[in-house]
């Protein structure tokens, strides 16, 4: 009897091979669990401090969003601490939105260029070029606009040559590549046959670009201008050396201004843990967070809206 | 008007835009070079940085910018590897993987100030582990993992299915298929997005100001103790990289030649990522070559 036990457990023991399978699947899933567990541990860590200035400093998030006086440390005549988060918002928005009209022109008409009129010159020098200044790092961005745009701007509209302006010239050149890249891509997935049908029928190169291929491409190309503007919104450095940083709320392109990232780089090292002051910026930093999520879900409904034409 | 002198105008103006394009980008970039590189020798970049005279270097922070790499994808890598490998080899096609998908995704859209201030608030205050190397080679692995694993998966889409399809019916079983066939034949691609994930890494800088810090303590070269302070190993260091160099001096305005340091600098980043980039291209496909015997 031992013997036919001994047997059976020895048949139904895992191989080597299978034990070998069970464990390449359990470090492979749990170094995916991993990276799950770090998104939700930073969008709960900074949902949890962010959350703090309405929960434990009382203060309205109403008020938060919609006041245009930034100073955490001073209370206002009515015992508030002044947390208006408006001027840094509008100023993110200003650049992000501002930067994109520029470049989108410009990124398309390039990806057009690339994909449609001149393939050749375009593999060869326009594609190398946009693929090494999507690599440039973007502290050396803001320091070519601190050293190029802002002397630039100081000389045209007077002032100080800080502001709006400057950091929508910096994000403009930044997204630039990026955009164009995933716009060649766009336009790149669009079936030959269109073209050769659209031509065969006796449109002329531009009819058939404008009206044929740009349509077909269009959540693509959607999709590359929202990336861009996820980038101009995130992007922080670059745009905190030239904007001025000012938390006023912005009386034109050239005054000082600031952004949600400008303030949270120079801010968070000079508060104490805790604090308003500190709360207040990690709140800044929700509201960036939150906003990321939303440019991620606006490429998801676009992608989605694509696939079902 | 009609479609003809139409065509021609709107092919013009593509072209002009192309040609303007095309100048920015080599403006951009002659102009980094042009400024940069009279500043580099061999003082500059080996000198340690002097905070208030002229003629100091970015010896230190160049160091620091190489060590936080490699340790940063010595962590990310493997991590990379494992859930690439499971994304595209087991992974079902159901809500699961849908939601792990859409994590990543998340993941790689953060602002890197946001990440940063993650790494922050965890490692530097609730681990205790200061402003370190250390903290600053987990924040660079949070911001280069989604990265790195869509790119190994990309690699490991190119594989053909026959090959796994060879391994199975080989006999074993799909782990092992993975490991000594796809993997082996995935090298050269992964080896390449791994380099320019590098790039991107060795130029980050947001992610770093409050992880890694913004200082550079000297370092004594001569002392390979990783428990010593001034040894270039101890990871418990605070390091300021190169790239968080250009953004300090310039909004701090304390050094006299922080123009010139900065330009240096900048030529030194835009040269290692056109190095890493030529390097990702020609290494993998030399591996490519030596691998396949094509």
């Amino acid at each position: 009897m031992k013997t036919t036990q001994q047997l059976e457990k020895q048949l139904k023991r895992h191989s080597k091979a299978a034990k070998l399978e069970i464990w390449g699947k359990v470090v492979s899933f749990s170094a995916l669990l991993l990276i799950v567990a770090v998104v939700v541990g930073i969008i709960g860590f900074v949902a949890s401090k962010g959350i703090a200035t309405f929960t434990s400093n009382h203060v309205n998030l109403w008020d938060f969003l919609t006041d245009k006086k930034w100073n955490p440390g001073i209370t206002d005549a009515n015992g508030k601490p002044e947390v208006g988060a408006l001027p840094m918002i509008v100023g993110s928005f200003l650049i992000t939105i501002l930067s994109a009209i520029v470049a989108t022109p410009f990124a398309i008409g390039t990806a057009v260029f690339m994909n449609e009129i001149s393939p050749n010159k375009g593999a060869k020098i326009l594609q190398p070029v946009t693929e090494l200044l999507v690599g440039i790092p973007s502290v050396v961005y803001g320091f070519i606009g601190l050293s190029v745009v802002v002397p630039a701007t100081r000389a045209i509209f007077s002032g100080s040559g800080f502001g709006i302006l400057s950091g929508t010239c910096v994000l403009f050149v930044m997204i630039l590549p990026t955009v164009t890249s995933m716009s060649v891509d766009a336009l790149r997935s669009v079936p030959r046959y269109y073209r050769e049908a659209s031509l065969a029928l006796g449109a002329t190169q531009w009819q058939t670009i404008y009206k044929v291929v740009l349509r077909a491409a269009t959540p693509g190309l959607m999709t590359a201008v929202v990336f861009g503007m996820a980038r101009a919104f995130g992007e922080a450095l670059a745009v905190q050396m030239v904007i001025g940083n000012a938390a006023l709320m912005p009386g034109s392109l050239v005054d000082p201004a600031a952004t949600l990232t400008s303030v949270l780089t120079t801010g968070i090292g000079n508060t104490v843990m805790g604090s308003l002051q500190n709360n207040a910026l990690w709140s800044l930093a929700l509201v960036l967070l939150l906003m990321s999520l939303v440019f991620n879900l606006i490429i998801r409904l676009i992608g989605r809206k694509g696939r079902l034409q | 008007m009609n479609s003809k002198t139409q065509n021609k105008i709107a092919i013009g103006t593509l072209y002009g835009v192309a040609g303007l394009v095309v100048l920015i980008l080599l403006a951009l970039l002659g102009y980094i070079l042009v400024s940069g590189l009279p500043q580099l020798s061999w003082h500059f970049l080996t000198a340690p940085a002097k905070a208030f005279l002229k003629g100091g270097g970015v010896g230190v922070q160049l160091y620091n910018s190489f060590y936080l790499l490699i340790l940063a994808m010595l962590i990310s890598f493997p991590i990379a590897l494992g859930a690439a490998i499971y994304l595209y080899e087991y992974a079902r096609d159901n809500w699961v993987t849908t939601t792990i998908r859409t994590a990543i995704e998340i993941l790689s859209s953060l602002p890197s100030v946001v990440v940063g201030l993650f790494g922050f608030l965890f490692f530097v205050v609730k681990l205790r582990l200061g402003f370190s190397i250390l903290s600053g080679a987990f924040a660079l692995t949070f911001f280069n993992l989604p990265l790195l694993t869509r790119s190994i998966e990309d690699s490991l889409r190119t594989i053909d299915l026959s090959q796994r399809e060879g391994g199975l019916a080989l006999g074993l079983s799909r782990w092992e298929t993975i490991t000594r066939v796809i993997l082996p034949a995935a090298v050269p691609s992964i080896l390449t997005g791994v380099i320019l994930s590098a790039g991107r890494v060795f130029g980050e800088a947001a992610a770093l100001i409050y992880t890694a810090g913004q200082s550079a303590p000297a370092l004594d070269f001569t002392d390979w103790n990783p428990f010593n302070i001034s040894s270039p190993l101890n990871p418990m260091r605070p390091a300021e990289t190169l790239a968080v160099h250009i953004w300090k001096i310039n909004s701090e305005g304390i050094m006299p030649d922080a123009k010139a340091i900065s330009s240096g600098s900048s030529a030194v980043l835009v040269l290692a990522i056109l190095l890493f980039n030529f390097a990702a291209r020609y290494l993998g496909k030399r591996l490519y070559k030596r691998l396949t015997s094509a």
